[in-house]
């Protein structure tokens, strides 16, 4: 097929004229860029100290949790499904290894546990949702009860303080002066994108969001797809939860509360529909930023509490509407769309 | 007929951005008439419908009714003048009940404002009668087939006095009978003075039906005519700009071995099926919707479980765990409903077309992009599809467009044997001659080729052998070249053997 490499683009190609502004396009690349980079500037210049240095790798640290819970997440929203265990699966691998941390299983081991202990909850979703084919919403509602409770039975409800954890550096350690969760959060973007950008197995989870049907007559395995972005999901939760362990040198039955919406949030402010499909993984990266950016910021302001909840409220609706628009344009972003 | 029409559409406009949609366009419409718009995809049909329809509002123009100006800017105002359209994708909420639909939107209410559950039915019961139709008011309406579903709407439409109803497309996924007894309720309407404006790309039915045609093509107006003073190639000609010549026209195939063996394949309501296809060879199944054919390409495909029996493919044994393998096996299967089952709508055309053949584009999983590229253009000029279309969605082309990225996903993967169902439904007169060129094409290649159709003359005219199902099984099987359209419904139909059960429609 490379002989004809100069021979594709007839003279046609060449000469259509230059497609009109499209809002939705436009949008895509870079809307969303661009409301971090106001309210960046915005912050700048009305929160104190928000531009130090150390304020900033603050911010980056704060949001790495709810950042690689994201980015397991958009594995699975891509696929038109949704996982709202997430956050008690950070509880439950926390829990699990601070508990093998203390019995002596070393540091590197005891996080590798946490991660499978998460792999193993989005085995069990997965596995519900593909092959029984249950509503996501409802099996991961059962099962973020079900985590939730294993991991009040397995701390009898009492967190477990160890103040010499032995992978407490995880999330509290510097490497270069970059604190490690950072890190972390750093190399589960960059595999999360390469395997959605970048191989096939990508292209089979957005073909699956974007017609489970046509993808299995078009060859994609669909259960199997599906069975992996909630192992995914899971690994990446579970990964959150040893780093939030971490963080907290201890181990809470009650973390990551209310994480898997602030996590699902961070996925639609990024572009990610979720009617699955479409989406871009640098989006839910940006999303995460820009909640990060928002609730920082607002503390730096004295903003009370209740304010900030507000805000942080309307702004994920005001996402949520410039996505609607993009999927069914008004009629004054219409022009230049062929009809039919 | 009078002197002033029941509906005068004169010169509008319609601009979409840089593309001119509708060009000054006319159409005329006598109460009691049926008037049959035709013209390629694109050529402005739609556009037309929706602006009578107040779904879009036109640019400029007239629109009278009686002769008096009227203007249609909401679907509301549309329906207070009395147009109704059955579109081809139809508007109604499957999981409620025919009774519930019928009343969507001006349900009855008691005197305390509760929903008047047995005035609905009621409603509905009388609705459908007016109709002829006796369909349980009581079913949800998704249950029904695509034939009674659009009942349903005609009903509608009957019930709120539509005197212009505009029918898209309508019989493109009915069964023969079901089309039978559309055309019955057409008959039936006209005499009633209702004004029908029928869309269709099938000629046969055009010339059974309507009293005059307009044809439109990019957008402008072509001309009317009576259809007793026009044939089909004066229409087509007026549709595409040129004569198109014999459309089925294909050359004598020399077959080779047996590439698709299938033998007493059975599954669910199916078989048992045996039949051969050999390289080099088209072989069409006719047959009525429901009479099994598709069921029977998804069992070879892999989509649905097998009960029994043996398929092969060039001699090897193919028992796929699903579509995945049977694609590694060398089949590739064009599905019947290209929106619901074969494309990624939202998807590039890169991707929809390259999904298949990644395995083969790709290293360790990783994709080689500009190889992938490369080779999803190549596919693409040799179907004459726009290289700038590339990185469109999917949706965003045409219907003979779309149709084409499908069957270039299978080029690609140069599938040894093409499962192809209903390859040309709503696809334009163009497209259609592009996609029987393409299949003469492979099967000149060796490819063996089998090919679902519910158009006839399409089924026997691009065969070389024809195999008619009638309730999963197959019952005739003749040499194109001496079947004739009569013979293949006969067996279609059974009608043999039970004439009486011919007009009540499928699902009996």
């Amino acid at each position: 097929m490379s002989d004809n490499r100069n021979a594709v683009a007839p003279s046609a190609a060449e000469a259509h004229p230059k497609a009109p502004f499209d809002f939705a396009k436009w949008w895509d690349r870079v809307g969303i860029l661009m409301v971090l980079v106001a309210l960046v500037l915005l912050m700048a210049l009305i929160a104190p100290n928000f531009n130090r240095i150390d304020n900033l790798l603050n911010i980056a640290r704060a949001i790495s949790v709810n950042a690689i819970l994201a980015a397991g997440l958009t594995f699975v929203i891509l696929t038109g499904g949704i996982d709202l265990s997430v956050g008690s699966i950070i509880a439950v691998s926390g829990v699990i290894a601070v508990v093998l941390a203390i019995a002596g299983l070393p540091a590197p081991l005891a996080v590798t546990a946490g991660m499978l202990v998460g792999a193993a909850c989005g085995l069990v979703n997965g596995a519900l949702t593909a092959y029984l084919a249950l509503a996501p919403f409802i099996v991961t509602l059962g099962t973020m009860t079900f985590l939730r409770g294993l991991a009040y039975t397995i701390t009898a409800g009492q967190p477990i303080v160890s103040s010499d954890l032995n992978f407490k550096g995880i999330g509290n350690g510097y490497v270069s002066g970059i604190p490690a969760p950072v890190i972390v959060m750093a190399i589960v973007f960059l595999v999360a994108w390469f395997l959605l950008e970048r191989t096939r197995y990508g292209r089979h989870v957005y073909a699956v969001g974007g017609n489970a049907q046509a993808a299995r007559l078009a060859g994609v395995r669909v259960n199997r797809v599906t069975l992996s972005v909630y192992v995914i999901a899971g690994a990446c939760a579970g990964l959150a939860g040893v780093i939030f362990a971490a963080r907290v040198i201890s181990a809470q039955p009650t973390a990551g509360t209310g994480y898997e919406l602030d996590a699902i949030a961070a996925v639609v402010l990024g572009g990610t529909s979720l009617a699955g499909g479409r989406g871009r993984i640098v989006g839910t990266l940006i999303g995460s930023i820009i909640l990060g950016v928002l609730s920082t910021g607002l503390i730096l302001l004295s903003v009370p509490f209740f304010t900030q909840l507000l805000i942080k409220g309307v702004v994920i609706i005001l996402a949520v509407t410039i996505d609607s628009l993009k999927t069914r344009p008004l009629p004054f972003l219409t022009a230049g769309r062929r009809k039919g | 007929m009078n002197d002033e029409p029941l509906l005068r559409i004169e010169d509008v406009t319609k601009r979409f951005g840089a593309t001119l949609a509708l060009d000054h366009v006319r159409f005329e419409l006598q109460a009691g008439e049926v008037h049959a718009l035709m013209g390629e995809n694109g050529a402005g049909k739609s556009t037309l419908m929706k602006i009578l329809s107040g779904n879009i509002e036109r640019d400029s123009g007239q629109i009278y009714m009686d002769g008096r100006a009227i203007d249609i800017r909401t679907p509301l105002d549309a329906r207070a003048h009395g147009i109704a359209i059955i579109h081809q994708e139809l508007n109604t909420v499957p999981h409620m009940s025919v009774a519930e639909n019928l009343s969507l939107g001006r349900e009855p209410r008691t005197r305390f404002g509760v929903l008047d559950r047995r005035r609905v039915r009621r409603d509905a019961r009388e609705k459908l009668a007016r109709i002829g139709s006796d369909i349980d008011p009581d079913r949800p309406l998704g249950s029904l087939s695509v034939g009674m579903q659009q009942m349903v709407e005609i009903a509608r439409a009957v019930s709120e006095e539509a005197r212009v109803l505009v029918l898209d497309e309508p019989t493109a996924a009915l069964s023969r009978a079901e089309a039978q007894q559309l055309y019955a309720l057409i008959g039936q309407m006209r005499t009633a003075g209702v004004g029908l404006i029928y869309i269709s790309h099938r000629m046969e039915e055009v010339w059974q039906l309507a009293d005059r045609v307009t044809v439109l093509r990019d957008g402008g107006y072509v001309g009317t005519g009576l259809m007793a003073d026009l044939t089909p190639e004066d229409v087509v000609r007026m549709m595409v700009g040129r004569a198109m010549g014999d459309l089925y026209d294909h050359p004598r195939r020399t077959t080779g071995k047996p590439m698709l063996s299938v033998e007493n394949l059975t599954g669910d309501g199916i078989g048992p099926v045996s039949f051969d296809v050999h390289a080099g060879e088209v072989v069409a199944m006719a047959g009525l919707i429901g009479s099994g054919r598709t069921e029977v390409a998804r069992l070879i495909f892999g989509a649905d479980r097998r009960s029994g029996g043996r398929v092969t493919i060039d001699g090897r044994d193919s028992r796929p765990s699903g579509p995945h393998a049977a694609i590694g096996d060398g089949f590739g299967m064009v599905p019947e409903d290209r929106k619901d089952q074969g494309l990624f709508l939202d998807h590039t055309v890169e991707i929809n077309i390259a999904i298949s053949s990644l395995d083969r584009l790709s290293t360790a999983g990783v994709v080689h992009r500009a190889e992938t590229r490369e080779a999803v253009l190549a596919e693409m000029k040799r179907l004459h599809l726009r290289q700038n279309a590339i990185d469109l969605a999917v949706k965003a082309l045409s219907g003979g467009n779309q149709q084409k990225a499908a069957l270039a996903r299978w080029l690609m993967r140069d599938s040894q044997v093409l499962i192809l169902d209903e390859p040309t439904r709503g696809v334009d007169i163009g497209a259609k001659r592009e996609i029987y060129e393409l299949i003469d094409e492979l099967a000149k290649a060796g490819k063996a080729i089998l090919v679902i159709s519910s158009d006839l003359p399409e089924a026997i005219g691009i065969s070389d052998r024809l195999l008619v199902m009638r309730e999963g099984r197959i019952v005739h099987e003749i040499q194109s070249s001496s079947a004739t359209e009569e013979d293949v419904m006969a067996h279609a139909t059974g009608t043999a053997v039970r004439r009486v059960g011919a007009s009540e429609g499928v699902e009996a």
